[in-house]
């Protein structure tokens, strides 16, 4: 894939759009299991909006960009948000 | 336990990567869900019926706008749950006179570590809350609309609410108001389908208000086919309810959570 980039860049191209949807996907399962698997549960809110960003970036890839606009302000904007105020009213620790 | 849920788990995701290698290609012109006949019809008649260059607003607000009505009274709903579950008030919140809040140190934000967010956050906020309405007002043309306008300006309060204290915010926002506006919005949805009805059409058919906008209104912005005008502003108009309900529930779910219920301090 490392071969594949270089020669793209040698004639004057990106990154092929293939090995850009494979990366955020792999980085989406990444970090979704992340989100579960961590015992802090702040961390797990704030991995949480990571996965929200690169969902969102995966959207405006595919063309969907009233889609990706609508994530990314509720993602980020808000819904993190509201998980970290959870947290921080409830404990911190998860208990599985 | 753990092993069989495993299992599961993997026999379904193995499942679903089968099913993924069936998909049509991804743009295929002849795929089922460009081939009804239903989707043609939008993708070449919302132009010509509705003004609107943005298909997926012209779908969200005209010929879909009854989905998008309940969406909003779900987003009231859900603002009204959470106030029910976790609104209370203590005993000694209730008989807190009137010098224990004189006496309370408000934290200023000239305090250390605070003056640099709250000075670019007191520069950004105006700037985040006109972007939200451009977000609104240009939903036609660009990506956004009602939805993502109203996020945007529910964002901004609650990050004025994380800089300074929750009770500041409450100043400029209060309960009852938040309540008030979240109410607010879905009056102007539903009033204006109400309103196509009471004209003798059905219930959001925007193109009967073509009849209460003046004729010289019309004139003046030189408007030929007054029912594709009217849709157009009928849409943008529910847009703003739309806007208008979901700032106010983000920021009162927001104040709910962060304080616990009680709404005296934040985070």
């Amino acid at each position: 894939m490392i071969l594949l980039a270089a020669s793209n860049a040698v004639h004057g191209q990106g990154i092929p759009i293939q090995a850009f949807n494979l990366i955020l996907l792999l980085l989406l399962v990444i970090t979704a299991v992340i989100s579960l698997r961590v015992r802090d549960l702040l961390s797990a809110a704030m991995v949480y909006g990571i996965y929200s960003f690169l969902i969102c970036l995966l959207w405006c890839q595919m063309g969907a960009v009233d889609v990706a606009f609508t994530e990314a302000a509720v993602g980020a904007g808000v819904s993190a948000v509201f998980l970290i105020a959870t947290v921080y009213n409830t404990k911190r620790k998860s208990s599985d | 336990m753990r092993f069989f849920a495993f299992i599961a788990v993997l026999a379904v995701g193995l499942l679903l990567v089968s099913a993924v290698q069936e998909f049509p290609k991804f743009g295929d012109v002849n795929s089922p869900a460009n081939a009804y006949e239903l989707s043609q019809e939008f993708i070449t008649k919302t132009e010509t019926d509705t003004m609107v260059p943005n298909i997926v607003t012209a779908v969200l607000a005209d010929y879909r706008g009854y989905d998008t009505m309940f969406e909003t009274v779900v987003v009231f709903t859900g603002g009204l749950a959470i106030f029910a579950i976790l609104r209370t008030t203590r005993r000694e919140d209730r008989s807190e006179p009137a010098e224990a809040s004189r006496d309370r140190v408000e934290p200023s934000a000239t305090d250390s570590g605070r003056i640099i967010v709250a000075t670019t956050v007191r520069l950004m906020v105006p700037v985040i809350q006109l972007f939200s309405l451009y977000v609104l007002a240009h939903g036609h043309h660009s990506p956004g609309g009602g939805f993502q306008g109203g996020v945007i300006l529910g964002a901004s309060f609650i990050l004025l609410a994380l800089v300074s204290d929750l009770p500041t915010t409450l100043k400029r926002f209060s309960e009852s108001r938040f309540l008030a506006f979240g109410a607010l919005g879905i009056l102007i949805y539903a009033g204006i389908g109400l309103i196509c009805m009471f004209l003798g059409k059905n219930f959001l058919d925007y193109a009967v208000l073509d009849k209460v906008i003046p004729d010289w209104m019309e004139s003046v912005f030189g408007v030929t086919s007054g029912a594709e005008w009217a849709r157009s502003h009928a849409m943008l108009a529910v847009e703003v309810g739309v806007a208008i309900t979901v700032a106010s529930i983000m920021f009162a779910i927001y104040a709910l959570l962060s304080s616990n219920g009680r709404l005296r301090d934040g985070l």
